[in-house]
C-alpha cells in the first residue's frame, strides 16, 4: 500500500511540474510581457526599464525555474493589476471557491445517489425515466445560461434569493444548484449502472435466497459495493468543478478564485493567471490522487497496479 | 497476392467481430440488423431529427433569415418577438442594436456547428493518434501517452482557453484551435482502451504474420474496428466544444462581436435581463437543443453499434 501511494505521489508531482511548465511557456509565448506592461506605444527605454525590473529578456527556461523555485516556497510574485502579492489574493479568495465546491458536490451527491439507486431498483419505471431526464438535460444545458435563467426566475420574478454577491449564505444557493447540477449526470449514471451490476451478482442472489429483507440487501450489501467507484468519481468531479467555477462565479459575481481568474484574464494580469492555473491544476491532481488512494484502500485488488 | 488475401480475410472478420452472432433471430446481414435497431431507437431518431433541422437551417441561413444579421437599425430596437406582441416583420424581435434576432439566431447555428465540427476534428486526430499508438504498442509508449493524458486532464480547460484567447486575441481561428488542442483527452483514453482489445484479436495477429506493414495494420485492421467508439466520442466532444465556445463568448473572450454567436447573444442579452428575458431565452434554447440532439445522437449510435452495452 505504501509503495503504491509513493508511486502515485511521484506521478502526481511530475504531472504538476509538467502542467506548470506548459502553462508558463504558453502564457509567455503569447507576446512580450514587457510590452504588455509598458503599453503598446512605449519607448525602447521604458521597455528596457521593465525588463530590468522583471527580467523578461532572459531565456524563458531561466525565468521558469526562478518562478518555480519561488512558487515552491509560496512566493507567487506580485499581481500586475492589484499590486499585491498573488498568494495573498488567492488565499483570500480561495475559501469562497472551496465552500462553493463543497456545497456543490454535496448537492450533486444528495441528488444523484438516491435517484440513481431508485432508478436501478426499478428499471424503466417512472423514477428511472425521471432520473434519465434529469441527467440528459443536465448534460446539455449550458451552465452559464442555466444560471441566468435561475436569476430571472428566483431573483427577479420571485425575489426569493439575491442574484449576485458573496456576503451571505443565501448568495450561495443558486451557484450551488448550477455547479452541483453540472456534476450530477455523471454521478447518477454511475450509481445506477453500478447498482444494476451489483444487484445481478451472485452474493445478492444468495442473500435473497437466504430470505433477507430486501431493503437490507439493498443498503447493506448492494449500495456499499456500488458506491466505491462513485466516491472516486465524486473526487475527480470536485477537481473539474473548481476549474468550472470560473463561469459560475462570474455570473453570480461570487468573489472567489474563479472570479479572480476572470478578472486577471480580462486585465492581462499574467502572474495571477499563472498562479491560478497552477493552483487549479494542483487541486485537480490532489483530488484524483485522493480518488486513487480511496479506491485502493476500499478495493485491495487495485493496489497491484 | 498476399495483399488481397489479407484484405478479404480481415473484412470478413470485421463484419462478424462486433456482433459475435449470439442469437440469429432473423437471417439479416449485420448491417441490416443495425439499421433495424437504429430505426427503433427513439433517442437516436429524436437526435437525428433535431440535428437535421439545425443543419438545414445553418446551410440555408441566407434563405431563412429574411434580414441581414449585421445590419443595425436605430428605429427598430428591442422589438419584442411575435409571441410577446411583436409583428411578423421581426418574428423573434430585434436586439438592442436593432438587428433582427431570427437572422442572428439562424446565422449563429453556422458558427456553433462550424466550431463544434472543426474543434472535434482536430482533437479527434490528436487523440486517436496518441490512443491507437499507446494501445497498440503498450509498454513505454503507453506510459508516455498516459502521462500526457494525465497532464492534459490536470489543466483547467476553461481557464487555459480563456487565458489563451485573451492573450492571442479572440477570433474564430484562435477559439477553434484552442478547443481542438484541449479536448483530445477522451479520444485518447477511449481509443487506447479500444485498441488494446482489438490488438489481441486473431486477425490482427494474422495480418502481422502475413507481413503487413505497421501503418497497414493500424489503418486497415485496427482503425475500422474502433471506429464506432471514435464516432461516439466525436459527438460528445463536438457538443462539449459547442458549449465551451458559447461559454467563452459569453465571458467576452471567445468569438468577438458583431459575429452572431449564440453565447455572445446571451451575453449581450444579459444587460437587459431585468425586462427583456426573452433575449437570453431564445439563443439559450437553441444552444440547449443543439447540444441535446448531438448527445442523443451519440448515445444512440453507441447503443446501436454495441447492443450488449445498453443500460
Amino acid at each position: 500500500m505504501y509503495i503504491y501511494i509513493l508511486k502515485r505521489l511521484g506521478l502526481a508531482l511530475l504531472v504538476a511540474f509538467t502542467v506548470s511548465a506548459i502553462s508558463f511557456s504558453l502564457l509567455f509565448m503569447a507576446g512580450d510581457p514587457a510590452i504588455a506592461i509598458a503599453g503598446e506605444n512605449a519607448s525602447m527605454e521604458d521597455i528596457q526599464m521593465v525588463n530590468d525590473r522583471y527580467g523578461f529578456d532572459r531565456p524563458i527556461v531561466v525565468q521558469y525555474f526562478e518562478w518555480l523555485g519561488k512558487a515552491a516556497s509560496g512566493d507567487l510574485g506580485n499581481s500586475w493589476y492589484f499590486d499585491l502579492p498573488v498568494s495573498d489574493l488567492i488565499v483570500d479568495r480561495l475559501s469562497v471557491t472551496m465552500l462553493l465546491g463543497l456545497l456543490s458536490i454535496s448537492f450533486a451527491l444528495l441528488l444523484a445517489i438516491p435517484m440513481g439507486v431508485a432508478a436501478a431498483m426499478k428499471p424503466n419505471s417512472l423514477i428511472d425515466r425521471a432520473a434519465l431526464f434529469i441527467s440528459v438535460v443536465g448534460q446539455a444545458i449550458p451552465s452559464f445560461w442555466f444560471g441566468l435563467i435561475l436569476i430571472v426566475v428566483f431573483s427577479i420574478k420571485l425575489g426569493l434569493v439575491p442574484a449576485s454577491g458573496s456576503t451571505s449564505w443565501a448568495h450561495f444557493i443558486l451557484p450551488t444548484i448550477v455547479l452541483g447540477y453540472y456534476a450530477t449526470p455523471a454521478i447518477m449514471r454511475l450509481t445506477r449502472a453500478g447498482m444494476l451490476e451489483v444487484l445481478s451478482a451472485d452474493y445478492i442472489r444468495t442473500a435473497r435466497a437466504k430470505g433477507l429483507d430486501s431493503r437490507k440487501i439493498m443498503f447493506k450489501h448492494a449500495l456499499r459495493n456500488a458506491i466505491i467507484p462513485v466516491i472516486s468519481l465524486a473526487a475527480v468531479q470536485m477537481g473539474f468543478m473548481l476549474g468550472g467555477s470560473i463561469v459560475v462565479e462570474s455570473i453570480f459575481a461570487l468573489h472567489g478564485a474563479g472570479f479572480l481568474a476572470w478578472e486577471s484574464i480580462s486585465r492581462n494580469d499574467l502572474p495571477t493567471m499563472q498562479a491560478l492555473i497552477l493552483i487549479f491544476s494542483m487541486f485537480y491532481i490532489f483530488f484524483t490522487f485522493l480518488a486513487d488512494i480511496l479506491n485502493a484502500w476500499m478495493d485491495p485488488r487495485l493496489r497491484i497496479a | 497476392m498476399s495483399e488481397t488475401s489479407i484484405t478479404s480475410a480481415s473484412t470478413e472478420k470485421k463484419a462478424s467481430a462486433p456482433k459475435k452472432q449470439k442469437t440469429p433471430v432473423h437471417q439479416l446481414s449485420p448491417r441490416a440488423k443495425m439499421l433495424h435497431r437504429a430505426l427503433r431507437h427513439k433517442g437516436l431518431l429524436f437526435g437525428l431529427f433535431v440535428m437535421a433541422i439545425i443543419v438545414i437551417v445553418a446551410l440555408f441561413a441566407p434563405l431563412l433569415a429574411g434580414h441581414d444579421p449585421y445590419s443595425q437599425s436605430l428605429l427598430a430596437r428591442m422589438k419584442p418577438p411575435v409571441f410577446l406582441g411583436g409583428t411578423w416583420e421581426h418574428p423573434l424581435g430585434t436586439d438592442a442594436l436593432g438587428r433582427d434576432y431570427l437572422a442572428r439566431l439562424v446565422y449563429g447555428a453556422r458558427i456553433s456547428l462550424l466550431i463544434g465540427l472543426i474543434a472535434a476534428t482536430i482533437s479527434a486526430c490528436i487523440g486517436t493518434f496518441m490512443g491507437v499508438l499507446a494501445g497498440y504498442f503498450g509498454g513505454r509508449i503507453d506510459l508516455i501517452v498516459t502521462f500526457f493524458i494525465n497532464v492534459r486532464l490536470a489543466m483547467p480547460v476553461v481557464l487555459v482557453a480563456l487565458a489563451v484567447v485573451a492573450l492571442f486575441g479572440g477570433s474564430l481561428l484562435v477559439v477553434v484551435s484552442v478547443l481542438g488542442l484541449l479536448l483530445w483527452d477522451r479520444f485518447a483514453v477511449v481509443m487506447r482502451a479500444a485498441t488494446m482489445q482489438v490488438r489481441k484479436l486473431e486477425y490482427v495477429a494474422a495480418a502481422q504474420v502475413l507481413g503487413a506493414s505497421l501503418p497497414r495494420v493500424l489503418i486497415k485492421d485496427i482503425l475500422p474496428n474502433v471506429m464506432n467508439h471514435l464516432i461516439v466520442i466525436f459527438t460528445l466532444e463536438m457538443a462539449h466544444a459547442i458549449i465551451l465556445e458559447a461559454a467563452l463568448s459569453f465571458l467576452g473572450l471567445g468569438v468577438q462581436p458583431p459575429t452572431p454567436s449564440w453565447g455572445l447573444m446571451i451575453s449581450e442579452g444579459k444587460e437587459m435581463l431585468l425586462f427583456e428575458s426573452w433575449l437570453i431565452t431564445i439563443p439559450g434554447i437553441a444552444l440547449f437543443f443543439l447540444v441535446l440532439s448531438i448527445n442523443m445522437l451519440g448515445d444512440g449510435i453507441r447503443d446501436v453499434t454495441a447492443p450488449e452495452g445498453r443500460n
